[in-house]
């Protein structure tokens, strides 16, 4: 017994030694993550601590004060309004969510599956882009001059002679805002689809149609369920982007409609800091929810 | 079950490129045929044309009397294995297997029944439930032939089904292939480009090469009477050698060597490679030609050879055979 553990002893002092000249491999491997984690400590974590912090706080109407109460929050949940505002949100995130899914899918499965060069590929691809190469604040403007009563929709309609009357609804309304979100974010669910349609085997499909699987059944059989990953990341950036968003809302609107990021910024126009604080915290609590359950449904790790 | 397969003048263009060209052949029903040929020969789109997944240019594609020239994939009577196996990631082995039944919309307690007696089939039945990244090389080729097989065709296309294997479980795959092929009837058309494979498995083979064939016939007769130079090369153990009379084939194991005088052919021994069971001799002879001898090690090492020494090369007439091209 003796001898068999005194051999190993032996032998692994050698290497023991060695390592102590060097730095261990735990300590290397948090160096190594350590400027990552600091910048994200420093720039996410900080700040939401603090947010979190804020909302416990409390306000008059010219003053803010340290506290622990929860006013912020009982307030928050006894408003009418913030259900309101909730409900619209999501109706935003979901309406907007099916439309540019469909479209995006849509535009990316032309792209995967029916350019077939390359250099069309990426020309059609960069094309789709173009629209980014401007601040999201003038693409959502310029769609004013022409959804306006007297816009470019409404005469044209007019002389066509499909509308007697300017659609009121054209602008300034809910349709306005989900059509500006539509045009903002389809980009955000084409990308990562495109990129994993690109991935799927082309013997796949032909496999499919081997197996007598019609252009349909293949596409719901097949396609459909490798492109999940994609879909999902697609979903995840649709739907934060909606749900944090207030720009878009205000303008869009015509200050008429309200979501969530509205509700805040409205709040910190009043210099309300711990009711705003108050309202992102649920709101964050909130979209991070939504993903929690998103990512029940699908595994998009092997897609990053 | 009937499954003549015809190729009349099938031909297939890529804009300016003629991959396949004005081909025909009679895949008899029942039979197992290698299509043998060097890379970019037109093997994948002859077989690719015969499933339906690519369009015939010109000539039609007769299985059984009927032209499927124009025919769905599905609707032809013909299954694919694909080279890669192209095995659905998402479903199981069982509903990978099952895909075109349900396709069909068969119901689900008859597609799991009929998977299993497909995976039986192929002896892959305990492992219905996994999904194929969790199986090997050889398993998913299993499953990839289950699935092609479900389909009860009548002819069954396999591109490369081997190369994706190592040499050992290469050879098992192959036997099984090859017994499969005689338990179902099924007529099998196996495109490779190892010669070895071709020769151990097919009843037929056929050699193409630049789009057109080259020679067709049982496995035998393209081994001991190429017609062409291609085909003698390319089928291997074989030297082509330019005689005042023309162009002959002969089998390296058809030489003997000789002295000098009672030699057709003599020269000077370049090479010596042992391989075990044969001595390999390269010889230059007269032309800058080389031959290769191949000498069991018994009669090599009973009269053992020097690289530089003379020899006499001598064979009987009818090994030689004349070649047209
Ligand atoms: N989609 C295509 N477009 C243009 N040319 C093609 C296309 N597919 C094949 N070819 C050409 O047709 C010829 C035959 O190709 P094929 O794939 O049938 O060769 P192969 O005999 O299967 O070769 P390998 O053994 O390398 O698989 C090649 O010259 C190839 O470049
Ligand atoms: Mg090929």
């Amino acid at each position: 017994m003796t001898a068999e553990t005194d051999t190993p002893t032996a032998s692994s002092a050698a290497p023991a030694a060695r390592a102590g000249r060097r730095l261990p491999a735990a300590m290397v491997a948090w160096f190594q993550a350590a400027p990552l984690a600091l910048v994200l400590g420093a720039f996410l974590v900080l700040p939401i601590i603090m947010i979190v912090i804020v909302s416990f706080w409390g306000a008059t109407e010219y003053s803010i004060y340290p506290a622990f109460q929860f006013d912020n929050y009982e307030f928050l949940f006894s408003s009418p309004v913030t259900y309101k505002v909730f409900f619209n949100t999501f109706k935003y995130a979901l309406i907007t969510w099916a439309a540019t899914l469909l479209i995006g899918f849509t535009v990316a499965y032309f792209l995967a599956f029916h350019v077939r060069s390359l250099t069309w590929q990426i020309a059609l691809f960069l094309l789709c882009t173009i629209p980014f190469w401007t601040s999201n604040i003038i693409r959502m403007i310029s769609w004013i001059p022409f959804l306006g009563r007297n816009g470019i929709a409404n005469s044209t309609l007019i002389s066509w002679g499909v509308i007697d009357e300017p659609l009121e609804w054209l602008l300034f309304s809910d349709f306005s805002v989900i059509l500006a979100f539509v045009h903002l974010y389809t980009l955000f669910m084409v990308v990562p689809i495109f990129n994993t349609m690109m991935r799927i085997d082309r013997s796949l499909i032909e496999a499919s149609y081997d197996a007598g699987a019609t252009g349909w059944q293949t596409l719901w059989h097949v396609i459909v369920p490798l492109t999940k990953p994609g879909i999902m990341i697609g979903t995840i950036f649709v739907i934060t982007l909606v749900m944090g968003d207030f720009i878009t809302v205000r303008f869009m609107s015509g200050s008429q409609s309200a979501n969530v990021g509205r509700l805040i910024s409205n709040d910190i126009g009043l210099l309300q800091y711990p009711s705003a604080a108050a309202t992102a915290v649920v709101l964050l609590v909130t979209v991070l929810l939504v993903i929690g359950i998103l990512l029940r449904f699908v595994d998009i790790r092997k897609e990053l | 079950m009937k499954s003549d397969l015809k190729l009349v003048n099938v031909t297939k263009r890529y804009g300016e490129t003629v991959a396949v060209k004005s081909i025909n052949h009679h895949f008899r029903s029942g039979s197992y045929a290698c299509l043998l040929g060097p890379s970019g020969c037109g093997k994948s789109t002859t077989l690719r044309m015969i499933a339906g997944h690519e369009s015939v240019s010109d000539g039609s594609i007769v299985l059984d009397g009927r032209d499927v020239s124009y025919l769905p994939p599905a609707k032809r009577g013909t299954a694919m294995m694909f080279q890669s196996y192209a095995l659905f990631p998402h479903l199981s082995v069982a509903d990978n297997v099952s895909f075109s039944l349900k396709m069909k919309g068969v119901d689900a307690t008859k597609r799991r029944t009929r998977a299993m007696e497909m995976l039986e089939l192929v002896d892959m039945a305990k492992l219905g439930d996994r999904l194929p990244a969790q199986l090997s090389g050889g398993q998913q080729q299993r499953v990839a032939l289950a699935r092609a097989l479900i389909t009860e065709p009548q002819v069954l296309l396999l591109d490369e089904p081997l190369s994706a294997l190592d040499p050992f479980l290469r050879i098992r795959m192959r036997a099984e292939l090859k017994k499969l092929q005689r338990e179902t009837g099924i007529t099998f058309i196996h495109v490779t480009h190892g010669q070895d494979e071709a020769l151990a498995l097919a009843d037929e083979i056929v050699v193409m090469n630049n789009a057109v064939i080259e020679q067709a016939g049982p496995a035998r007769e393209i081994f001991d009477a190429p017609r062409t130079a291609f085909v003698a090369k390319f089928i291997g153990a074989h030297n082509v050698i330019a005689l005042p009379e023309g162009k002959v084939a002969l089998r390296s194991d058809a030489i003997q060597l000789t002295d000098a005088q009672a030699a057709q052919l003599s020269g000077r021994i370049t090479a010596i490679e042992y391989q075990g069971t044969h001595v390999a001799l390269t010889a230059m002879v007269a032309g800058e030609q080389e031959v290769t001898v191949l000498l069991t090690d018994k009669e090599f090492f009973g009269a053992p050879k020097e690289t530089g020494e003379a020899i006499g090369l001598a064979w009987d007439a009818r090994s030689a055979h004349t070649l047209s091209a």
